[in-house]
């Protein structure tokens, strides 16, 4: 019989390697592919997967069980995400002008040759709230569980999930001439 | 759920790629390793061996022994062997290149280029901020919408509407650190750590309270060492608290310039002594010895020779390593004089001489060999120090000064065959005069207690180097002290008068406690002090009769010998040998109740900051509020800022412990 994720979960925060190691199997997958939602790069998924990884034993500590492990988990990686965000954005005040223009240009190429598709840049464009709750929604939560991991209410939800819709419908009848 | 949105799902699930098997497993690698690390810190024992342990101290000879011993480096080693079996070709070989180069083909353009930018290049580059940072963050509208070159303004308009560039893309941030031209980027919070951490740090428990009618005399070895302090530091700003193994009080204490009275001319150093009020405990007293050595003038000193040993390691690859090392020496430079000799040596897979002894006068041919540094493959360290140390002989001339700067993460693995040779050699180095000094930098596989014995052994100093304004510190402002030897092992000696103090206690000095009779044996290897070096020791200690004494007096105890017709509470014997010299001279001084100074309060209150962090039983419910309170008044004249900063990390520290 499988044990479940919750119960690997809390034996791994009471210091259990083997079931750590277990669940970090299990989940993998699924926090890259929510890590890649929330980010729209393959490049910044595994970075901020790792960074995850990084610092997930220590978080794991706090973990009592309360919610689901998976729904934990991905509130740690929203807020990883969240983190990730301001820093690149400080980040970015700081090293803006180190860039070339000419380098600059060709990375451009470079990503415009790896076709990305539509909908991760319309994801990309939308504002950061929007993104987060839709990645999560398509990633077969529900909007209780969604407000749940973003701490905000079910309502709040649906009503970010219509506007991510209204939002990406206006880009596609741009985006179609 | 509508069935537009089951179609932006299918489309979602479509569009997400795998994720990359190699990264996969070296984060989950990463989990584990950390996983590990941190049972490791929750039960109290490390999974190091070289942790020295109680019973066997046997002097400084043998607390070398004891930091290295055969087994436990052999067994450390093995244990650091398999973790790089494990972790570094993934982590060296396959990983950051390969990180690198996918980053160059998806977004991050601009690693490879701009680190070998000209100068001049890099200037006119910034001129373009504007131009650049645009195509930066529009290119991925400007792709989207195909704009033509021309329609640059629709293409900033869109900016505005774009969530931030999704990452920090961190090749880039090497780039401008590479180059060096400010701190700040260098200091810039990393993203957690890329490598498997592999940290070690040298300690011992603390020290117990002794009891003076049992044991009335403390024997330690000076320690001018600081790496400790920046090693928390570097943790506290990084947002955690550190690992207690790395917090080493003396060295917390000794990071600090105080106000000591200066040494009568002729002599080396002058030692000061104060006793105070215990600021966490009313019924004991701190006994403050200050020690200030000489500062001979600058023009009189000998030519320096100097050799640098760099790591050039694939784990020196992180902007806090190799590139704020380059910088750091860029720094140092600028305080030597002309007929001072340098010359640089890396290690990294074989050893190699990368600039021949050159005077220090040629600036344009010392830059440009630092500036060629790339680092790459794995750690070589005992053939380039072996090098290192025939460069320094080759260039000795009579009179010199010698002095070899290994500059490394503390990976110092690969091609150590045999960690006691390794010591001896050094100390065999140490006696032609050849000196060795330890700059660490970077964390994650910092090896705390390899650096720490290294330097123990070559007579050097060991310093952790985090950001450029400690490069200052320890290079520019204090290079007198890490270069020119003033006294060689100083020891210290206290013999408490039993008559007027019940029980003692040493802060801080764990790793360097020596044995009573080692005191006055001059074969025993101790600290060295530096030209204008400060080293300050604090001892608590309980008056006869305090309410404060932990221990009963016994009920059969032995007949009262103590000479009660003196108030003296100790007495201070200081031995040092001058340089060049094998024979010790002795310094004498009693400690009485009425030596008091003002100065002892900041040292008092890093004191309390390094036993809170370590968890210390002794302190009460005295608490982060305190030392900050403590050290805030007692801050006084804080011309570099030094102790402005310690309160800042107490303020941090004080937050933290209270997750």
């Amino acid at each position: 019989m499988k044990t479940s994720d919750d119960t690997l979960a809390l034996a791994a925060a009471g210091g259990d390697a083997s079931a750590f190691s277990n669940l970090l199997e299990r989940q993998y997958d699924r926090l890259f592919r929510l890590c890649f939602r929330l980010t729209g790069t393959q490049a910044d998924a595994e970075d901020l997967t790792q960074d995850i990884c990084a610092a997930l034993p220590a978080k794991l500590r706090s973990y009592r069980g309360d919610a689901a492990i998976t729904t934990w988990l991905y509130r740690l990686c929203v807020n990883a995400a969240h983190d990730r965000r301001r820093r690149a954005a400080t980040h970015a005040r700081a090293a803006s002008g180190w860039g070339d223009w000419e380098v600059n240009r060709r990375a451009a190429d470079g990503e415009t040759a790896e076709a990305v598709d539509w909908l991760m840049q319309a994801m990309r464009a939308l504002p950061d709230d929007l993104r987060d709750t839709l990645a999560l929604v398509l990633d077969d939560m529900t909007h209780a569980q969604a407000g749940e991991i973003l701490n905000v209410s079910e309502g709040t939800i649906s009503w970010r999930i219509s506007q991510a819709k209204k939002q990406l419908a206006q880009m596609r009848k741009e985006d179609t001439p | 759920m509508s069935d537009d949105l089951d179609d932006l799902k299918d489309m979602m699930n479509a569009a997400t790629p795998r994720p990359d098997p190699a990264r996969r497993a070296e984060n989950i690698a990463l989990a584990q390793k950390n996983f590990e690390i941190l049972q490791g810190s929750r039960d109290g024992a490390r999974p190091t061996s070289n942790r020295p342990s109680e019973g066997l101290w046997i002097g400084v000879k043998n607390m070398l022994n004891t930091l290295t011993s055969r087994a436990g480096l052999t067994a450390s080693t093995a244990i650091v062997a398999v973790g790089l079996v494990a972790f570094t070709p993934i982590g060296d070989t396959l990983l950051r290149p390969g990180q690198i180069a996918e980053r160059d083909l998806t977004q991050a353009p601009v690693v490879v280029p701009v680190v070998d930018q000209p100068q001049e290049q890099i200037a006119t580059a910034l001129g373009r901020t504007e131009t650049a940072d645009l195509d930066t963050s529009g290119r991925l509208q400007a792709l989207t919408e195909a704009a033509p070159a021309g329609e640059a303004e629709f293409a900033s308009d869109s900016i505005s509407t774009l969530p931030a560039p999704a990452s920090p893309p961190r090749a880039k941030m090497a780039a401008p650190a590479d180059n060096s031209v400010m701190g700040g980027i260098v200091a810039e919070p990393m993203p957690p750590m890329e490598l498997p951490n592999t940290e070690e740090f040298a300690n011992a428990d603390s020290n117990p309270v002794h009891i003076v009618s049992e044991d009335p005399v403390s024997t330690f070895s000076i320690d001018v060492d600081t790496a400790s302090y920046a090693v928390i530091r570097n943790s506290l700003t990084n947002g955690y608290l550190p690992n207690t193994d790395a917090i080493r009080i003396e060295e917390m204490v000794n990071y600090f310039p105080y106000a000591y009275p200066t040494p009568d001319a002729g002599a080396a150093f002058r030692p000061t002594v104060s006793i105070t009020q215990t600021p966490w405990n009313a019924d004991t007293q701190l006994v403050q010895i200050g020690i200030q050595g000489a500062v001979p003038d600058v023009a009189d000193r000998p030519p320096l020779n100097l050799v640098f040993l760099i790591d050039t390691s694939g784990s020196m690859n992180s902007p806090d390593k190799l590139p704020l090392l380059k910088q750091s020496f860029r720094l140092m430079l600028g305080q030597l004089r002309p007929e001072d000799q340098v010359a640089i040596v890396t290690y990294a897979g074989s050893a190699g001489q990368v600039l021949a002894p050159t005077p220090a006068g040629e600036r344009v041919t010392i830059l440009a060999a630092l500036d060629n540094l790339g680092a790459g493959g794995s750690t070589a360290g005992q053939a380039g120090l072996q090098q290192a140390y025939a460069t320094a002989a080759a260039m000795a001339k009579e009179g010199d000064v010698s002095r070899v700067i290994l500059a490394t993460d503390g990976d110092f693995n690969v091609g150590l065959s045999d960690p006691e040779a390794l010591k001896d050699y050094i100390a065999d180095k140490r006696e032609t005069g050849t000196y060795l000094s330890v700059l660490g930098f970077g964390r994650g596989n910092l090896d705390d207690a390899t650096m720490q014995t290294l330097a123990q052994n070559g007579n050097g100093q060991a310093a952790y180097i985090d950001t450029l304004s400690e490069a200052q510190k320890v290079l520019v402002d204090q290079l007198g002290g890490a270069l020119f030897p003033i006294a060689n092992d100083v020891k210290i000696q206290v013999e408490f008068n039993p008559a007027q103090v019940a029980e003692y206690r040493l802060i801080g000095y764990e790793t360097r406690r020596l044995r009573r009779e080692d005191f006055n044996n001059d074969k025993v290897d101790a600290g060295d002090i530096g030209a204008g070096h400060q080293v300050t020791a604090l001892y608590e200690v309980t008056p006869v009769g305090s309410p404060a004494q932990l221990s009963d007096p016994l009920r059969y105890g032995a007949a009262e010998t103590a000479d009660s017709s003196t108030d003296e509470l100790g007495f201070l014997r200081l031995r040092y040998k001058a340089p060049g010299s094998d024979t010790s001279q002795l310094i004498e001084t009693p400690i009485s109740a009425d030596t008091t100074r003002s100065e002892a309060g900041f040292a008092t209150a890093i004191a309390g900051f390094g036993q809170l962090l370590r968890g210390s039983d002794y302190l009460g419910d005295w608490s982060y509020d305190d030392a900050i309170a403590l050290a805030n008044a007692t801050k006084g004249d804080d011309p570099f800022g030094y102790r402005a900063e310690a309160i800042q990390l107490m303020r941090l520290a004080a937050s933290l412990s209270q997750n």
